[in-house]
């Protein structure tokens, strides 16, 4: 082992000058990872006298008084929870049908392009731009659907009114548009990478094209189409000005998705430009808690997607 | 006839519950195609909606002052945004000068000198872990570690937030585009003697600069478009920056601003703001994939 490491050029022995531009790359590498824990670590040490004075007490009280310093998000929790469930209740079968188009050949390749370039588009556009046109396209229509909804299930708890037009259901219906294109893209991956050869046996065996969807190609892609949706379902939890802008903002927790709410983080955007003293520590709190919730979420999905990776490459 | 012949006939028409049930099995399978395909183009709706009142509602105000003068105040009317395009383009820069060096560097270190290095992992996952981190977090982090500490709001802090933003993206991409390279061409670097660094400088990054500069675009796109990391770091101002160390207008901060005022002319603005916004978004994006493609 040792002789060829041995220099033959010269007897003195060749040392090679440290690689410099590596340790260069090395340093880089290094400070991205300790990027997250700085990042994790500044929210901590900020929450810290909001997490020593209110403790666990904060994630299940349901005031929020600055001015008495009455500090609890339990209604901002429900209404992220809840806003983006509902998001992913109206994205699924919107993402995975456009997943379908997408990967099939219903149509042809040029309007297929065209979906595609749709979805990218609407990626593209930003948060605050989903607000402003909410506020002045989506508003109106679920107004008068949720005035619609009071007079027709009026005693049913989820539609009891007043009915809003800032409330949850507005911001879900515009965060749904805002995923649509992540759950699109990862669904249309997974579906992709289906092998033709199980496609072309279902054929085989008579199935119509639908049939084959159904029984085969679906299934197999059923985890990359389950990880697009935790994924989008982290997006959507983390989205912040659309929703700030259309949710109404509210702490008082109610049944109704026609009511105003509030999200985790569209608490953060609204107070933290003139918060003062504590309220900027328990703000600091609530982005902890917003922390945790979306990389539980974004790991959950990441694991099932490599799962997904791992099965399809069994299958290739 | 012949036995058999008739026999098939019989197969073919006389029975009619097969028949019947394929006619149903078609049925079904057209329902579902129209279906999809109505789902689908359904999708096509709020995008046309967006783009058709951003036109609408964004382009009487378009013109050239709009461009160099200074936001209105409450209730006035004229004035443009000159501020917040020059914050914004700001600190996008200032996002890009942090962001860019470390994650193309990162990028090398993980893809070129330790791929499978437990550290590479690492940096694997904190950047996908990082890219699923919400906007407003970066924010939180930069007022922690700006604001806090100068104890004002600046275009640094603003900034620093862009950057934690564009990071993963361009980490991530970056190390795409040096997968993209053949491993032929770095043998053939090496077999010539050229060192790591010649062969990662002279060879490699010339054939990924491409596919590098597109991850790069597409992290300044979502970063001028972002809102909530800049909300309560860089702020607003009504006035042209002095310095980089007070805050500072942007563009998509405008439009939040403008949105939620009683004033039409705001709102008006705030439309504008939104259809330059929308463009600049837009071509950054155009730009990224068409770099991209000359490649291929």
């Amino acid at each position: 082992m040792s002789a060829p490491e041995k220099d033959i050029i010269s007897p003195a022995g060749y040392r090679p000058a440290p690689d410099l531009f590596k340790i260069l790359c090395q340093t880089a590498s290094l400070l991205t990872v300790l990027m997250l824990g700085w990042i994790i670590y500044e929210i901590i040490e900020s929450a810290w006298p909001a997490i020593q004075k209110f403790g666990f007490d904060f994630m299940t009280t349901s005031a929020w008084v600055p001015n008495r310093e009455r500090f609890g998000v339990l209604p901002f929790i429900i209404g992220t929870l809840a806003s983006s469930f509902l998001a992913i209740l109206f994205a699924f079968p919107l993402g995975v049908a456009i997943a379908i188009f997408l990967s099939e050949n219903f149509l042809s390749p040029s309007i297929r392009q065209t979906m595609r370039f749709v979805v990218e588009m609407l990626a593209a556009i930003p948060s605050v731009v989903y607000g402003l046109w909410g506020i002045f396209v989506i508003i109106p229509i679920v107004k008068a659907f949720g005035d619609w909804a009071v007079g027709t299930f009026g005693d049913f708890p989820l539609f009891s009114g007043p009915a809003y037009g800032n409330s949850l259901l507005t911001a879900s219906v515009v965060l749904a548009i805002m995923i649509l294109p992540t759950i699109t893209a990862i669904s249309r991956n997974s579906l992709a990478s289906v092998p033709k050869t199980l496609r072309e046996g279902a054929y085989a065996l008579g199935a119509t094209r639908w049939e084959a969807i159904f029984s085969v190609i679906l299934p197999t892609a059923a985890p990359g189409i389950v990880a697009a949706t935790i994924l989008g379902l982290g997006r959507a939890m983390g989205e912040t000005m659309a929703v700030a802008m259309l949710i109404g903002n509210s702490s008082r927790l109610s049944w109704s998705v026609l009511s105003p709410s509030g999200t985790l983080a569209g608490l953060l955007a609204n107070q933290f430009g003139e918060a003062q003293g504590l309220q900027v520590n328990s703000l600091m709190y609530a982005a902890l808690i917003l922390i945790g919730i979306t990389l539980v979420v974004n790991l959950l999905g990441e694991a099932v997607l490599r799962y997904t990776q791992k099965q399809t490459a069994g299958i290739r | 006839m012949d036995p058999i012949a008739s026999h098939s006939l019989d197969f073919f028409d006389g029975d009619r519950s097969v028949n019947s049930k394929t006619v149903a099995r078609s049925l079904t399978n057209r329902i579902l195609s129209g279906v999809c395909i109505t789902l689908s183009l359904l999708t096509m709706v709020p995008l046309i909606s967006i783009i058709f009142l951003l036109l609408k509602q964004g382009l009487p105000l378009l013109g050239a002052g709009i461009f160099t003068e200074l936001p209105p105040a409450a209730g006035m009317t004229g004035g443009g945004f000159g501020n917040a395009i020059l914050g914004t383009l700001a600190m996008v820069g200032i996002g890009l000068a942090v962001s860019a060096p470390a994650g193309i560097l990162s990028a090398i270190f993980i893809n070129e000198y330790a791929p499978t290095s437990r550290l590479a992992q690492t940096v694997r996952l904190v950047a996908k872990l990082l890219t699923g981190i919400p906007s407003i977090i970066c924010g939180v982090f930069a007022f922690a570690v700006v604001v806090m500490m100068t104890g004002t709001f600046s275009a640094y802090a603003g900034g620093l937030a862009l950057a934690v933003l564009m990071l993963p993206t361009i980490l991530l991409t970056s190390e795409q585009a040096l997968m993209g390279v053949q491993s032929a061409y770095r043998e053939a670097a090496y077999g010539l003697g050229a060192t790591r660094f010649q062969t990662i400088a002279r060879v490699v990054l010339p054939d990924a600069f491409p596919a590098i500069m597109t991850g790069v675009m597409l992290a300044v796109a979502r970063a001028a478009g972002e809102t909530a990391p800049l909300i309560f770091t860089a702020l607003f101002s009504q006035f042209w920056a002095k310095s980089l160390n007070e805050p500072t207008a942007s563009l998509s901060v405008l439009i939040y601003n403008f949105s939620t005022v009683p004033f039409p002319h705001q709102i008006a603005m705030a439309w504008t703001a939104s259809l330059v916004l929308v463009a600049f978004v837009t071509l950054a994006n155009i730009s990224a994939q068409t770099i991209f493609s000359r490649k291929n």
